[in-house]
């Protein structure tokens, strides 16, 4: 089945076209890199598909909803991790979680014990009565992760996952990630190529607001006729295919 | 249920701040034990009632209130300048529940904020009458007027500017134009004028007709008060749903 499809999903801000007449697709349970450059319109992109900003013109249908005609059932069933580290600062670990899943509409006997699956699931047990503020940046993305999955979303958005980490957390992250393959489906952004090439099962790449791409990392390098997976991106980015 | 949900991570976000406890709790009491001690050194024949407690304490009340708007508008424009508002924006909060969430908490922290207040006017003096418990009832509409003042503040500025606006200029010109520091007879003209246009001395006002069982003076105050916090609210309210729509 396919989980997000998009129909020539336009937007644009008075003259500029940040993202020109999008058409990709995602199939459930699959994990779906998108990279470019910076201004490529990756975000923007990200923003229509989490009901965050209206399309200028286009469509896109997340398991069947349409996030123009039905963004309440689209919120639903999404779930953002932000670029930048969000959780809220004073509360623990634990009450972040608890404080997510009682947004989503979680009664509190379910959100407690969703809040232990998932700390559980993300090996927070050491650290759940922590403040987030005390928590160190990988702690700190890790939650932020967690938070987004509490809902439990059939699709989430991560954007930029491992962006400032050191090599350590961010290989401990990518292991947090893989072993969510699979059971949800997740849209990645990310200027780590290799993040891109190791995790994914497909990649779109975009520049100028345009997808010129997508297939596995092994199509698109068939596609730029090179081994090397950050050569066929520069190929591809840079209009040299 | 997601009201409250919100409400209660506000409520934590703000009572787990040192600085909740030194301004909006210990700061108030300092300057009622000061102005206590300047009051007792004033010799009987000076007639100067200004600084007896009677008079003070809801002046100093209202002062504390000020603060409640630095708290306020601290947490709004922390949430808008973070990531951590795209979260709430991708969440099925609506923006209703925003505004509550975002008001609630604030109310009981007000009402406990003006209790320890009155209690700690006891040592200095105050004498107990159930018109202290009509005092802390006026205080709700004028701690709405100043969490809707935060929620404006913190709608418009930068976390950073709110610090300056609120934390300074706010408490500031709430304190000189309520008449708790002196009287804004003496100073007259445009000055007093000033103030009287503004809901700060009719709050304080209230507060001290309440108090001294002068309950046919305390509507007429009030009446400002009101006025200017349910005026600031809907702006703030307007303002806040038009910046949740440009912050996305």
């Amino acid at each position: 089945m396919i989980a997000i499809r998009t129909e020539k999903l336009t937007k644009k801000y008075k003259d500029k076209t940040v993202v020109r007449d999008l058409d990709l697709s995602v199939n459930e349970g699959e994990m779906y890199a998108l990279l470019g450059v910076n201004g490529a319109g990756k975000s923007t992109t990200i923003k229509m598909l989490s009901c965050l900003i209206r399309p200028t013109s286009g469509d896109a249908k997340l398991m069947g909803n349409s996030i123009i005609g039905d963004s309440t059932k689209v919120k639903q069933i999404i779930s953002v991790s932000p670029q930048e580290t969000s959780v809220a600062q004073n509360l623990t670990v634990k009450e972040n979680l608890e404080f997510i899943a009682g947004i989503f509409g979680f009664d509190k006997a379910s959100a407690k014990e969703k809040t232990q699956q998932i700390i559980a699931r993300f090996d927070m047990k050491e650290i759940e009565n922590s403040r987030a503020k005390n928590l160190s940046g990988g702690w700190q993305r890790r939650l932020s992760i967690a938070m987004a999955l509490i809902s439990e979303p059939k699709i989430i958005f991560l954007d930029e996952p491992t962006l400032g980490l050191d090599v350590l957390a961010r290989r401990d992250l990518w292991k947090q990630i893989e072993k969510l393959k699979g059971k949800i489906t997740i849209v990645l952004t990310t200027h780590y190529l290799e993040e891109a090439e190791a995790l994914s099962d497909s990649i779109g790449i975009m520049a100028d607001g345009v997808l010129k791409a997508q297939g596995t990392a092994d199509e698109l390098k068939a596609l730029a006729k090179t081994d090397n997976f950050e050569e066929a991106f520069v190929r591809i980015a840079g209009d040299e295919v | 249920m997601r009201t409250l949900v919100f409400a209660s991570r506000n409520l934590k976000e703000i009572t787990r701040d040192i600085f909740t406890l030194i301004f909006g709790i210990l700061f108030p009491l300092v300057l009622l034990v000061l102005l206590s001690a300047i009051n007792s050194s004033i010799p009987k024949e000076a007639t100067m009632k200004l600084f007896e407690i009677e008079n003070l304490v809801p002046g100093i009340a209202v002062f504390g209130l000020s603060f409640i708007s630095l708290f306020t508008a601290t947490i709004v424009s922390k949430d808008r300048c973070t990531s951590f508002i795209l979260r709430l924006f991708t969440s099925p909060l609506k923006p209703s529940q925003y505004i509550a969430g975002y008001t609630l908490p604030l109310v009981p922290v007000a009402l406990l904020q003006t209790i320890v207040c009155y209690i700690a006017s006891f040592i200095f003096g105050l004498e107990w009458s159930a018109n202290i418990l009509l005092a802390l009832v006026v205080t709700i509409p004028v701690s709405v007027l100043f969490i809707a003042l935060g929620l404006l503040c913190g709608t418009i500025f930068n976390d950073k500017a709110v610090g300056g606006v609120c934390g300074a200029l706010l408490t500031n010109l709430s304190a000189w134009l309520s008449g708790t520091w002196f009287d804004l007879e003496l100073v007259g003209g445009a000055f007093e004028k000033a103030a009287d246009l503004l809901p700060f001395v009719h709050a304080v006002n209230a507060g001290r007709y309440a108090l001294s069982g002068e309950y046919s003076l305390i509507m007429s105050e009030l009446l400002w008060v009101i006025g200017y916090a349910f005026v600031i609210l809907v702006i703030a309210v307007i303002l806040f749903n038009y910046k949740m729509k440009q912050d996305k």
